[in-house]
C-alpha cells in the first residue's frame, strides 16, 4: 500500500451545528465509519474519506442537520477523462486489483423505455376507467402448449402454468448477498399480493419455507441450498445461467457473509468463501440443458414449471430460441441495467445489451418460429416505474422481474457499496448489528405499497389504452412509438416512429 | 394494562426513543428547544442498553407491586389505581432516590426539574394515547400493548 493515497474524498458530510443536538444517532448509525464524536471535546466530526453517500445519516437524523454534498472532480473537466476513470486508474495503482462495484450499470447508456411513448385511446375505440370497470392484472407464466380440452392432460410432461396476481415478480438477491430481513421482507410481500420472490441461488432459509408457494428457487451453478424438499417447496424453478449485471461472470460471496445461519441455508461450511462459477459444469450446449430441465422436472414430478434466466448479450434471440426448444417453461431475460451485490465494474458497465432490444427480439424471433407459445418471457434489469413495465409487456414480456426498484423501497440509496457488506441500511449485509435495522414487517408493507402503486397505475395505463387485461397487451406493439430513435432501433424494437400512421 | 415492550431484535441502538422521551417531557415539546434552551440531556426516561450487535430500550415496567412505590418515604411515587401507571407527584418528592436504588429494572434515574428532585421515570406519556418513544421509534422496535400474564 502506497503511504500516500491520491484518492480525494468523493463526498462531503455538512453538519448545521444549530440544528444538531448531538443525539449521536449519526455516528450509531453510520455503517462505514465516516461520522465520529469526540467525548473529550464534545465533538462530532466527519471522515469524508469514508462516506459513500448512502443517506442514513440524513435519514435518521431527528435534527435535519446534515447534508451531503458530492465534491467537485480533483481535476480540470475533461470530457475524455472523467472523474469515474481517474478515480478507478487512482485505486487500481493503489490496489493492483479488479474494481468491484455494486448495483447496476450506471453509465449514460441510451434507456430505452425513455424513448418510447404510450398510446391513450379516444374515440374510435374507448377508453376504461379502472376504477369503474373490472381490470384484469392477473396473468400465467409457463408453457401454453396444449390445446384446451374437458378431458384429462395427456401429456404428462406438462408443467402447469403458474397465475401471478401482477405482471411485477421480485427478482432473484440471495441469502447471503441480503440479509435475512430484507428477504423476509420479499417473501412476506410476495405472499401477500400473490406474486413470486426470487430465491436466487442463495437457497431456502428453514424458517421462510412458510413462503416457498411464493417462491422462485433458483438452481445455480453452484448448485447452494438445493435438495429436492427445496425444488418441490418452490412454485418455479430457475437454473440461472446469466445475469444482467454481470453476463459471464460467475456468482462470489466472500467468506465473511457466509455466517452459520447462510452456511445452513447453502449447504456449506460456514466462513467458506460461496463460488458460483460463470458456467454450469454439466451444461455446454443446449442438449445439456435440456438434461437438467428435465431432470429438475422429473425430480418435482412435473409439477414445476422451469424457468432459465439469461443476460440480455449478442445473439439473445437465438439463444432463446434454444431454450425454448430445450424445454423450458418461462425464460427470465436480465438486460444490462441490472443490479447485483458485486460485479467487476468493467463488465457490469460494458458487457450485456439493453432489455428493451434484447425482449423486442426475442419475442419477435420466438413468434416467427411459431414457439412463442411454448414459454412466457420475463424481462428483468432495471424497471424503474410502471410505464417501464407496460412497456416491457408491449414489446413482447408476459411478466417482470424488479429487483432494484424493490430494495429502493426497502431503504437502499444506490451507494453501490454492497460488495463491502457494511450496507448501513440493513440490506446488504450479515452483520447482525446492521441488519437488525431493516424490520421485515415495515419492510413487507412497503414492498406491498410499491406493488400496489405500480398496479393500479399499469391499471390507468391499460384503462387509457382500452385494453382491460394485461394478457392483451402483450407483444402489442401498436401501442407504442419511438420518439428520437433511428430506423434500425425502431425496427429492432418493433415500433413506428410518433406520428407515423399506424 | 397497556405497556411499552421492546423488540431487541428490531432495536438498531439509534437511541431516538431517548429524543422523543425527552422531548415530549420538555416544556416546549419543541426538538431544538428543549435541546438548545432547556438543558434536558441525559433526561430520557427511556434508556437504551447496549451490548452490541444487541441493544434494547429500558424504561419502567409499572410492575403490579412497585418496589419504587412501596420505598418512597414521602408518598410521592404512586401507581394510579385505573390506569395502572405508576408515576411520581413531582412536588412531594424529596430526592431520596430510594425509588432509584430500588427499581430492580435499574428503569428510574435521579434528575432534576425547576432546581428540584425529580425521578426520571417512564409515566406511558400519560397525556398522550402513545408514549412518544413507541410513536417515534424507526423502525418498531418498541410496541404499545396489552399483553396477557406471563406471555
Amino acid at each position: 500500500m502506497p503511504t500516500l493515497s491520491l484518492m480525494p474524498p468523493e463526498f462531503s458530510v455538512a453538519r448545521d451545528d444549530n440544528k444538531c443536538i448531538k443525539c449521536l444517532a449519526c455516528v450509531r448509525q453510520c455503517g462505514f465509519d465516516a461520522q465520529k464524536y469526540d467525548a473529550e471535546d464534545d465533538r462530532l466530526y466527519t471522515i469524508d474519506a469514508n462516506c459513500v453517500n448512502c443517506q442514513r445519516c440524513v435519514s435518521i437524523c431527528p435534527a435535519g442537520a446534515l447534508t451531503i454534498y458530492k465534491n467537485p472532480p480533483p481535476m480540470r473537466p475533461n470530457a475524455h477523462w472523467t472523474e469515474g476513470h481517474l478515480r478507478n486508474i487512482v485505486k487500481q495503482a493503489e490496489t493492483g486489483g479488479v474494481l468491484l462495484t455494486g448495483m447496476g450499470n450506471d453509465q449514460p447508456f441510451p434507456t430505452y423505455f425513455d424513448r418510447l411513448l404510450l398510446n391513450a385511446s379516444q374515440v374510435t375505440n374507448p377508453s376504461i376507467d379502472p376504477l369503474r370497470e373490472p381490470m384484469e392484472l392477473r396473468t400465467y407464466l409457463g408453457s401454453r402448449t396444449e390445446p384446451v380440452s374437458r378431458e384429462e392432460r395427456k401429456d404428462k410432461t406438462k408443467t402447469p402454468l403458474v397465475p401471478i396476481e401482477t405482471p411485477i415478480m421480485f427478482s432473484a438477491m440471495s441469502y447471503g448477498s441480503i440479509s435475512h430481513e430484507a428477504f423476509e421482507s420479499l417473501a412476506r410481500a410476495a405472499k401477500a399480493f400473490g406474486t413470486l420472490f426470487n430465491t436466487g441461488e442463495g437457497g431456502l432459509p428453514a424458517d421462510l419455507y412458510q413462503y416457498a408457494d411464493h417462491a422462485v428457487v433458483q438452481v445455480a451453478s453452484g448448485r447452494f441450498g438445493v435438495h429436492a424438499g427445496y425444488l418441490n417447496a418452490g412454485r418455479v424453478i430457475e437454473i440461472k445461467i446469466g445475469q444482467g449485471a454481470k453476463p459471464g461472470i460467475g456468482g462470489h460471496l466472500p467468506g465473511e457473509k457466509i455466517t452459520a445461519p447462510v452456511a445452513a441455508t447453502r449447504m456449506i461450511p460456514e466462513g467458506t468463501d460461496a463460488l458460483s462459477s460463470a458456467p454450469h459444469h454439466d451444461i455446454y450446449s443446449i442438449e445439456d440443458l435440456k438434461q437438467l430441465i428435465f431432470t429438475l422436472k422429473e425430480a418435482t414430478r412435473y409439477q414445476k414449471p422451469v424457468s432459465v434466466k439469461i443476460s440480455a448479450v449478442h445473439n439473445v434471440a437465438a439463444i432463446a430460441s434454444g431454450i425454448a426448444r430445450a424445454g423450458a417453461d418461462i425464460i427470465a431475460i436480465d438486460g444490462f441495467r441490472g443490479g447485483t451485490g458485486a460485479a467487476p465494474t468493467m463488465i457490469r458497465d460494458h458487457v450485456g445489451i439493453p432489455i428493451e432490444l434484447a425482449i423486442a427480439a426475442v419475442d419477435q424471433r420466438l413468434r416467427e418460429e411459431g414457439i412463442r407459445n411454448q414459454v412466457s418471457l420475463v424481462a428483468a434489469g432495471g424497471f424503474r416505474s410502471s410505464a417501464d413495465v407496460v412497456k416491457a409487456i408491449a414489446l413482447g414480456a408476459d411478466a417482470v422481474y424488479i429487483a432494484t426498484a424493490a430494495l429502493i423501497a426497502l431503504g437502499c440509496h444506490l451507494c453501490q457499496k454492497c460488495y463491502t457488506g457494511k450496507c448501513s441500511w440493513g440490506i446488504a449485509t450479515q452483520d447482525p448489528y446492521r441488519s437488525r435495522r431493516l424490520n421485515p414487517e415495515i419492510g413487507a408493507e412497503r414492498l406491498y405499497n410499491l406493488l400496489r402503486g405500480w398496479s393500479h397505475e399499469i391499471k390507468e395505463m391499460l384503462g387509457g389504452m382500452g385494453i382491460n387485461s394485461i394478457e392483451s397487451l402483450r407483444g402489442n406493439r401498436l401501442h407504442l412509438q419511438g420518439v428520437g430513435l433511428n430506423e434500425v432501433e425502431l425496427k429492432l424494437l418493433g415500433v413506428k416512429h410518433a406520428g407515423e400512421a399506424m | 394494562m397497556k405497556k411499552v415492550y421492546a423488540r431487541p431484535a428490531y432495536c438498531m441502538n439509534c437511541h431516538l426513543c431517548e429524543v422523543n422521551c425527552i422531548v415530549a417531557h420538555s416544556r416546549s415539546r419543541d426538538l431544538f428547544r428543549a435541546y438548545k434552551r432547556e438543558n434536558l440531556r441525559g433526561a430520557a426516561r427511556v434508556i437504551v442498553e447496549e451490548r452490541l450487535p444487541l441493544s434494547v430500550a429500558v424504561q419502567c415496567r409499572h410492575c403490579d407491586d412497585p418496589r419504587c412505590v412501596a420505598g418512597c418515604i414521602s408518598g410521592a411515587m404512586v401507581k394510579d389505581p385505573e390506569t395502572g401507571i405508576v408515576y411520581c407527584q413531582e412536588d412531594k418528592c424529596v430526592g431520596c432516590w430510594t425509588c432509584v436504588a430500588s427499581c430492580p429494572y435499574g428503569a428510574i434515574r435521579p434528575g432534576e426539574k425547576n432546581g428540584r428532585p425529580v425521578p426520571l421515570k417512564c409515566d406511558l406519556c400519560r397525556e398522550a394515547d402513545e408514549p412518544a418513544c413507541v410513536a417515534g421509534c424507526p423502525n418498531r422496535a418498541l410496541v404499545f400493548e396489552e399483553r396477557r400474564a406471563g406471555a
